[in-house]
């Protein structure tokens, strides 16, 4: 048998999905605390798997304006990832780092949005790290593209890419405490379907 | 009391004037806007790929692709009384959201492509297009004008 959908994923899947995100996440607490030069820590992800409408609704609505950097995954398994970062994280890290917060999301700096893309590929960097020492898997991350504007528009992006395979998709809730208080992330994570198989066949889970 | 009516993605919907339809925030998808305006219905698409025949699976959502959603919004039209003759249309969207190459992110383009040759197959004259470049586009479709009113966040409303 293999996983067709997002849909077929059962609790053991998402269980494996959550332990490869807890220590990404664990992993991209260390890389931003040295970026950001202050105590970094934290929560277990949540992940799970949502429709179109409910991921975009929990992002703050299709209007919402916030910033998307995506990242294409290659090499054992492929797919691609999508950060969500609102407004309040990505001022928190310029804030941090350059003392002043983002103005408009809309029209960043070149300062300000390549902090903003370096702090993507930390974090991604971080999960497929996970991953590939999990499973031993060799994979490759792209550049991180980044745009910013209404949250149903970015996830478009994804959108169609698991329309071909289904009408969910894995959503991920950080929680990171920086300086003792709390910021949110998430991440969106469209595999392709073979590469579940894959992925989940190299840790021994049954599909 | 005109009402909105809400076009989520991959769906369809028609009203009759005085309402409005709506959908939110297309990125590469495209917002099909089709009017009759002897009869004042209005219809809204909201496609999100080009070709119902390169589907992998899960093709049960015909509303998805431009050639099946398309034809489904003019039967549906046509059963309250439109005349698919009689009909003209507007379309939005199929922005390019990341600024890369590969075919994936070209995905915008493919649907406006696909969008303007199945209209053109139905005879079916586009008056008005607020497509490509970069940025997300809300539509609102006006039922008793047939005006289509396009929103982003960073520029002019345009009304067309």
């Amino acid at each position: 048998m293999s996983i067709q959908s997002i849909e077929q994923l059962n609790e053991t899947h998402i269980d494996v999905l959550r332990e490869i995100g807890n220590i990404g996440s664990g992993n991209a607490a260390s890389a931003l605390a040295e970026l950001l030069q202050c105590p970094t820590r934290i929560n277990v992800p949540s992940v799970r798997a949502l429709d179109f409408e409910n991921a975009v609704n929990y992002l703050g609505g299709p209007e919402n304006i916030a910033v998307g950097l995506l990242v294409n995954i290659s090499g054992d398994i492929s797919g691609m990832m999508l950060y969500i970062f609102q407004e309040d994280f990505a001022s928190r890290m310029t804030e941090r780092l350059f003392g002043s917060r983002i103005k408009n999301l809309m029209d960043m700096s070149e300062m300000e949005s390549s902090l903003i893309s370096e702090v993507g590929n930390i974090m991604g960097a971080s999960y497929i790290n996970a991953i590939a020492s999990l499973a031993g898997m060799r994979i490759d991350v792209s550049v991180p593209m980044l745009t910013a504007d209404m949250v149903g528009a970015i996830l478009s992006v994804p959108a169609v890419e698991f329309a071909k395979v289904g009408d969910k998709v894995l959503f991920i809730d950080d929680s990171f405490i920086i300086d003792d208080s709390e910021i949110k992330s998430n991440m969106i994570l469209v595999p392709e379907m073979r590469s579940l198989d894959t992925l989940f066949g190299r840790l021994g889970v049954s599909v | 009391m005109a009402d909105i009516v809400t076009v989520g993605i991959a769906d369809l919907k028609t009203v009759k004037a005085p309402d409005t339809l709506a959908t939110y925030a297309l990125g590469s998808c495209v917002g099909v806007c089709l009017y009759d305006k002897e009869k004042k219905i209005a219809g809204l698409a909201h496609i999100m790929l080009p070709w119902s025949s390169e589907a992998v699976q899960n093709i049960e959502n015909k509303r998805r692709y431009a050639d099946t959603g398309i034809a489904e919004l003019i039967d549906l039209m046509v059963s309250q009384g439109a005349s698919a003759a009689g009909m003209t249309a507007k379309i939005a969207g199929g922005a390019k959201m990341f600024s890369v190459g590969s075919s994936v992110f070209n995905i915008g383009e493919r649907n406006i492509d696909a969008v303007k040759k199945v209209l053109a197959g139905y005879g079916i004259r586009i008056t008005a297009e607020e497509t490509g470049l970069n940025f997300g586009r809300t539509v609102f479709f006006h039922g008793d004008t047939g005006i289509m009113e396009v929103r982003s966040a960073m520029r002019e409303t345009k009304m067309v």
